[in-house]
C-alpha cells in the first residue's frame, strides 16, 4: 500500500459516491453529492502538487526543500468558496421545499421522470413527501 | 490648463447635479430644480466665455489619457459645431427645467425626474463636445440609457414603460451597431481621434470597409434621429412628462444622429452611396412624418410626426453633400430647436389647463388662453415656414438646394417631393393652431376650465417663440456668424457666401415655397375629407409590426431552449456527467501511455490504512444510507475529518486548518437546513435507474481515481514554486508561504474570492429574507417540530460552558490570525473559527438572546471587508506601485518587542471580515428561520388551541 494509491483510490471513490448522488431525486441527496465531489475535487488539486510528507511550505534558513505551496493556496480558497456554493445550494433548496411543498429537484408537479419512459418510475418518484 | 479645466467642468457639471440631486432626493421640487437650473445656467456660463475664441477660429481642447491600449483617451473639444449643440443642450435645458418646475405637480418624484434630466444632459452634452469617437460612443449609449428613465418616468403608466422600452430597444440596438461602424471608422482612419479622423475622410472613403462602417453608422444615427423606418419608438415616447418630450425631440436626444452625421460630414460625405442613401431615406422620412401628422389628434403626438418629419428634411439636407446644403441644415437646426421646444410647451400648458390633448375636443382657445395662443401659433407658422419667421428662411434654402441634385437621374424629382413634404408641413402646422386655438370650442368642458398659466410657465415658451420670430426678422445679425462658422465646422471648408434674408427676389425657391402653403391651405380646408379618407385605408402600424417581431423572436427562443435544454436536472446531470465520462474515455484511449509513472511512492503507515478504510466506509455509508439524513451528516464529518488528516500528513498544515473549521461549519450548516428538510423521504428510484446511475458513477470514479493515480505516481512538471518560496521572506515579509501567496502574490485572486463569497452571503440573505410570506410563509406557518426536543430549551451546561470558550475562542482566532503571516494561520481560517465561536452562542443561547448582543451586522461587515481590501489594494497607487504591491517593516515596542507589519495584514483583516461576515450572515440566518418558524408554529398551535 503507497499513499499514492490510498489517495488516488479515495478520490475514485468519492468521485463515484458523488455522482451517484448528485443524479438522485432529493435535492437534499444532491447536496450530499456536490459535498462529496467538492471533498474529491479539492483532494485532486492539492494532489497535482504531489505527496509530500515533512516539507510543510513554512520558509525557514535552515531548510532547502518544501512541498509546493502553490497547490495549498489555490485548495485553501477553494474550500472556503465551496462552502459558500454548499450554503447556497443548500439555502436554493430549502427555499425551493418551502416554495413548492416537494424536496424533489424538479419540484412538485414536473412529471420528469414519467418524461423519461421508464416503466414503473412514475409512481414512487412522485410520491408526495411533506412532512 | 485654464481651458482643460473648463471643458472639464463643462462637461462634469450635469453629472455633479444629478449625483447631487440624486442625494438629495427627500429635498423638496424647489432644491431639485434650482440645482438642475444652476448646473444648467453654469454650463451656459462657461460655454458663452468659450463662444468668442471659438467663433475666432480656436478650437479649445484637451486630452487625458484613458485606455491609450485601446486608443480611448478622455479628448474633450469645442468646434462652432459642438459649440452650437452645447448652447442648444444647455440653453433649452435651462427652460426646460423652469418649465418642468412648473408643470410637475409638488408631489411628484422631481428628485429622480431632474437627477435623470441632468443624467441625460450630461450624456448630450458629451456627445456633442467629445473629441475620441470611443468617448462619443460611451456618451451616445449613456443617452439611451438616460432617456430611457426619462420617457418611463411615470412608470405606473403601462404605455410609458413600454414607450420606453421601444425606445431604448431601438436607439440602443442602433447604439450597437454604430459602435461597430465607428470602430471600424477607427480602423480605416487609423486612429481614435476625431480631429485626426476628420481630416482623413479621402482614406476613409477609400477604404473598404467604408461601404460596411458607412451602412453601420448610419444605422446608428437613424436609429436615434427616428428615420423612416426607424421613427416608430418616437411617437410612443409621447408617453414621457412633456417637459422631457420639449427636451428629448426639440435639441437632443433625437438630433443626436444628426449632430452625428453633421460631425462625420468630412469623413462620410461626398460618395453616390452616401448621397443616395441619405437623401432618400430623409426624403421618405420628411414625407411620412409629414402626411401622418397631418391626421393625428393628440397634440404630442401630431408634434411627434412632425418631428420625424423635420428630422428627414435634416438627415435630407446632409445628405446632398452640398455645402450649402449642410448650411441650411445648420440653420433649421436652430430653427426647429427654438419652435418645437416652444410647441411642446404649448402643447403641455394646453394639456395642464384643459385635462386634455384630444384636438378633437379643443377649439378656440384663443379667447380663453391668448398668451398661450400667441406663442404657439407663431411658433407653427415658423415650422410651417411662413414669412417672417425663421422656418421661412431655411426652408427657402433648403428648396433652392433641391434642384441640383438630380434623384434617379431625374432633375425635377426632388423639387417636386421636397415641395409635397413642405405642402404636408404647412397642412399639419395650420391644422395644429386652427384647430385649437380659432374656430368654435368643440367640447364645453374643456374648454371652461382653459385659462392661461402663469408666467413662469409660458415665460419659457415665449423666449424660444421670440427667438423664432427674431430668427426670421434680424437672421444675419443673431445667427449669421455662428451658422456661418458651424457650416465651415461640419463641411471642413470655408463657408460658401450665403445671405440670411426674408427676400431674395423672385427665384424657384420663392414659387416652390408659394405652391407649399397655397397647398397647405388646401390641405386644412379639405381636411375632413381627407381624414375620412385616411381612417377608411387600413394602414400597416409600425408599433404592432415591432410587437409582433418581438413576439416571433420570444417564440423561437422558447423553442430553441425548449430543444436545447431539458427541465429535468436529473437527466440535465446524467447528460453531462456521461458525456463527460466519454470523453475522458476517448481521451485515454486516444492518448495512450502507460497508467502507472515512474515516480518513487511512499509507504503507507496502518494508521493512514485505517483512515482510508475509514473514509471508504463512510462515503459507502452515505451512498447506502441517504434516506437516514441525520446519520448521514454524521459519516459526512468523518469524510471531512479523514481530508484534513490528509493536508495534515502531507506538508499542508494551512489547509488542515481550514477543512477542520469549513468542517464545523458546514455540518452546522446542514443541521439547520435539515430541521427545516424532510428528514427521512420515501424510496426514491427504481432499480433499473439505480443500476444505471451506479454504472456510471463507478466509471466516473475509477477515471477520476486513475488520472489521479497516474498524475501521482510520476514526477511534476516545472513548477512556479521556487520563485514563491524564494520570495516570500525577501518581497512578501512573511514565512508561511501559502499565506504570502494569498494575500500578496496572488491577493488580486484572493480579492475575487471574498467577493464571491460575499455575495453567496448576501444572496443566502436575500433568498431567506422573503421566505415569510407567499407559499413559503404559508409552509412555515403549518410546519411543525418533527424532531424529538430536550426538555431543556437551553441547557444550562452549554450555555455556561459556551459564554466561557467565547473569549478563548476569540483569543484563538486572533492569534491564529496575528501569526498568519509566518505560521499556519490567517485570515480565512481566523474567520472561521471567529464564526464558530458566535455560533456555539447561537446553538446555546438561542437566536434572540445572542442576536440581540451582537454589535456588528453582517452585511456591513462584508461590505467593510471588500472595501479594505480593496483600499489595502489600491493604497499602493499611493506610492506609486502597481495595483496589490505590498510593503512590511519592523517595529519595535515596549513590553512586546519587535514585531513585524506587513500592509498585507491589513488585506487579511479585510478577507477576515468579509468570511466572518458571509458565514455569519448564511448560519445566522438560518437558524433566524428556523426559529421565525417554531414561533409561528407555536402562536398557531397557540391560536388553534
Amino acid at each position: 500500500m503507497s499513499y499514492e494509491f490510498l489517495v488516488a483510490s479515495a478520490i475514485g471513490v468519492l468521485v463515484a459516491g458523488g455522482i451517484y448522488l448528485a443524479l438522485r431525486a432529493r435535492t437534499f441527496q444532491v447536496v450530499l453529492g456536490l459535498t462529496l465531489i467538492s471533498y474529491a475535487v479539492n483532494l485532486f488539486l492539492f494532489a497535482s502538487g504531489r505527496l509530500v510528507v515533512g516539507r510543510p511550505p513554512i520558509w525557514d534558513k535552515a531548510v532547502s526543500q518544501y512541498t509546493d505551496p502553490l497547490p495549498q493556496a489555490l485548495v485553501l480558497t477553494a474550500i472556503v468558496i465551496t462552502f459558500g456554493m454548499t450554503a447556497f445550494v443548500v439555502i436554493l433548496s430549502l427555499r425551493s421545499f418551502l416554495e413548492t411543498g416537494s424536496d424533489h429537484v424538479d419540484g412538485d408537479n414536473v412529471p420528469c421522470d414519467a418524461q423519461d419512459g421508464m416503466a414503473g418510475s412514475t409512481a414512487e418518484d412522485g410520491e408526495d413527501t411533506r412532512p | 490648463m485654464a481651458i482643460a479645466l473648463t471643458l472639464l467642468t463643462l462637461v462634469a457639471l450635469p453629472f455633479v447635479a444629478a449625483l447631487a440631486i440624486a442625494l438629495l432626493h427627500g429635498g423638496g421640487r424647489a432644491v431639485h430644480s434650482s440645482i438642475a437650473a444652476g448646473a444648467s445656467a453654469g454650463g451656459l456660463a462657461l460655454l458663452v466665455m468659450l463662444t468668442p475664441p471659438v467663433l475666432g477660429g480656436e478650437v479649445p481642447s484637451a486630452s487625458w489619457a484613458w485606455v491609450p491600449a485601446l486608443g480611448l483617451d478622455l479628448t474633450l473639444m469645442v468646434d462652432p459645431l459642438g459649440l452650437m449643440f452645447a448652447g442648444l443642450i444647455l440653453g433649452i435645458g435651462l427652460l426646460v427645467v423652469i418649465f418642468g418646475h412648473f408643470y410637475l405637480y409638488a408631489g411628484e418624484a422631481t428628485g429622480r425626474f431632474f437627477a435623470s434630466l441632468m443624467l441625460f444632459q450630461g450624456a448630450m452634452l458629451g456627445i456633442v463636445i467629445a473629441g475620441n469617437v470611443l468617448l462619443l460612443l460611451v456618451f451616445w449609449e449613456m443617452t439611451s440609457l438616460a432617456s430611457f428613465l426619462l420617457i418611463g418616468f411615470w412608470k405606473h403608466k403601462a404605455e410609458a414603460r413600454q414607450g420606453a422600452r421601444m425606445a431604448l430597444a431601438v436607439t440602443g440596438g442602433g447604439g450597437l451597431a454604430l459602435i461597430g461602424g465607428m470602430v471600424l471608422l477607427g480602423v480605416a482612419g487609423g486612429s481614435f481621434d476625431l480631429a485626426t479622423i476628420l481630416e482623413r475622410g479621402d482614406i476613409v472613403r477609400a477604404s473598404p470597409l467604408y461601404p460596411v462602417l458607412l451602412g453601420l453608422i448610419l444605422l446608428g444615427c437613424f436609429t436615434k434621429s427616428a428615420q423612416f423606418p426607424f421613427h416608430f419608438w418616437l411617437p410612443h415616447a409621447m408617453a414621457a412628462p412633456t417637459p422631457v418630450s420639449a427636451y428629448l425631440h426639440s435639441a437632443t436626444m433625437v438630433k443626436a444622429g444628426v449632430f452625428l452625421l453633421a460631425r462625420l460630414w468630412p469623413v462620410l460625405a461626398g460618395t453616390d452611396l452616401y448621397t443616395v442613401t441619405v437623401t432618400s431615406v430623409g426624403l421618405t422620412t420628411m414625407i411620412f412624418g409629414a402626411v401622418v401628422a397631418l391626421f393625428r389628434h393628440d397634440l404630442k403626438s401630431i408634434l411627434a410626426y412632425s418631428t420625424i418629419s423635420q428630422l428627414g428634411m435634416l438627415v435630407m439636407l446632409l445628405g446632398f453633400s452640398l455645402e450649402a446644403a449642410a448650411l441650411a441644415a445648420v440653420l433649421h437646426i436652430l430653427n426647429h430647436a427654438a419652435f418645437k421646444a416652444a410647441l411642446f410647451m404649448s402643447a403641455g400648458i394646453v394639456e395642464h389647463e384643459t385635462g386634455t390633448r384630444d384636438i378633437r375636443r379643443l377649439g378656440g382657445l384663443a379667447k380663453a388662453m391668448p398668451i398661450t395662443a400667441l406663442i404657439a401659433t407663431l411658433a407653427a407658422a415658423s415650422m410651417a415656414g411662413l414669412p417672417p419667421l425663421g422656418g421661412f428662411i431655411s426652408k427657402e434654402l433648403m428648396l433652392y438646394e433641391t434642384p441640383k441634385l438630380a434623384l434617379l437621374g431625374l432633375p425635377w424629382l426632388l423639387p417636386v417631393l421636397a415641395t409635397l413634404g413642405a405642402t404636408c408641413s404647412v397642412g399639419y402646422s395650420l391644422r395644429l393652431a386652427a384647430h385649437l386655438f380659432f374656430g368654435r370650442p368643440r367640447e364645453a368642458e374643456p374648454f371652461a376650465r382653459a385659462h392661461d398659466p402663469g408666467a413662469g410657465m409660458w415665460a419659457a415658451p415665449a423666449l424660444l417663440t421670440t427667438l423664432a420670430v427674431l430668427l426670421g426678422l434680424v437672421p444675419m445679425l443673431l445667427a449669421g456668424p455662428l451658422v456661418g462658422a458651424v457650416a465651415a465646422a461640419v463641411t471642413g471648408a470655408p463657408a460658401p457666401e450665403f445671405d440670411l434674408a426674408l427676400w431674395h427676389g423672385v427665384n424657384l425657391a420663392l414659387i416652390l415655397s408659394l405652391i407649399a402653403v397655397a397647398g397647405g391651405a388646401l390641405l386644412l380646408w379639405q381636411h375632413k375629407p381627407l381624414l375620412a379618407a385616411w381612417e377608411r385605408a387600413s394602414l400597416p402600424d409600425a408599433k404592432r409590426i415591432f410587437e409582433r417581431a418581438f413576439a416571433f423572436a420570444d417564440k423561437w427562443v422558447r423553442k430553441a431552449i425548449v430543444a436545447t435544454h431539458t427541465p429535468s436536472l436529473q437527466r440535465m446531470l446524467l447528460a453531462s456527467f456521461s458525456v463527460i465520462v466519454l470523453l475522458v474515455i476517448d481521451g485515454a484511449r486516444t492518448g495512450g501511455g502507460m497508467l502507472t509513472g515512474g515516480r518513487a511512492l511512499l509507504p503507507a503507515t496502518p494508521v493512514a490504512v485505517v483512515a482510508w478504510v475509514l473514509l471508504i466506509a463512510a462515503t459507502a455509508a452515505v451512498v447506502n444510507d441517504s434516506r437516514n439524513r441525520l446519520r448521514v451528516l454524521i459519516y459526512v464529518s468523518v469524510i471531512g475529518l479523514v481530508v484534513s488528516l490528509t493536508f495534515v500528513q502531507f506538508s499542508a498544515p494551512d489547509l488542515a486548518l481550514t477543512q477542520i473549521s469549513v468542517e464545523v461549519v458546514t455540518i452546522l450548516l446542514l443541521l439547520l437546513a435539515l430541521n427545516l428538510l424532510p428528514k427521512s423521504p420515501p424510496l426514491l428510484s427504481t432499480a433499473s435507474r439505480k443500476w444505471r446511475d451506479g454504472a456510471l458513477a463507478i466509471t466516473g470514479g475509477l477515471l477520476v481515481g486513475g488520472i489521479a493515480w497516474a498524475m501521482l505516481t510520476r514526477d511534476p512538471g516545472p513548477s512556479i514554486a521556487a520563485y514563491h518560496l524564494a520570495n516570500a521572506k525577501s518581497g512578501g515579509g512573511g514565512t508561511n508561504v501559502v499565506n504570502v501567496i494569498l494575500v500578496d502574490f496572488r491577493a488580486f485572486d484572493t480579492l475575487g474570492e471574498i467577493i464571491v463569497l460575499g455575495i453567496a452571503g448576501l444572496g443566502i440573505f436575500a433568498l431567506l429574507e422573503s421566505t415569510a410570506t407567499g407559499a413559503a410563509g404559508a409552509r412555515l406557518r403549518a410546519w411543525r417540530a418533527d424532531m424529538p426536543h430536550s426538555p431543556e430549551r437551553h441547557p444550562m451546561m452549554l450555555v455556561t460552558a459556551s459564554r466561557i470558550v467565547l473569549p478563548l475562542t476569540l483569543t484563538v482566532a486572533i492569534y491564529l490570525f496575528l501569526r498568519g503571516h509566518n505560521q499556519p494561520g490567517g485570515g480565512f481560517i481566523a474567520a472561521l473559527v471567529a464564526a464558530i465561536a458566535f455560533l456555539v452562542q447561537y446553538l446555546a443561547a438561542g437566536f434572540d438572546w445572542s442576536d440581540a448582543r451582537k454589535r456588528f451586522g453582517e452585511h456591513q461587515l462584508i461590505g467593510w471587508g471588500v472595501l479594505v481590501a480593496m483600499a489595502t489594494g489600491l493604497g499602493s497607487f499611493l506610492f506609486g506601485a502597481k495595483f496589490m504591491t505590498s510593503t512590511f517593516g519592523y517595529f519595535t515596542l515596549p513590553l512586546i518587542g519587535k514585531f513585524e507589519l506587513a500592509s498585507a495584514m491589513l488585506f487579511d483583516t479585510g478577507v477576515f471580515l468579509t468570511v466572518f461576515g458571509a458565514v455569519m450572515l448564511a448560519l445566522a440566518q438560518l437558524s433566524h428561520i428556523a426559529q421565525r418558524a417554531a414561533r409561528a408554529a407555536r402562536k398557531s398551535g397557540e391560536g388553534g388551541a
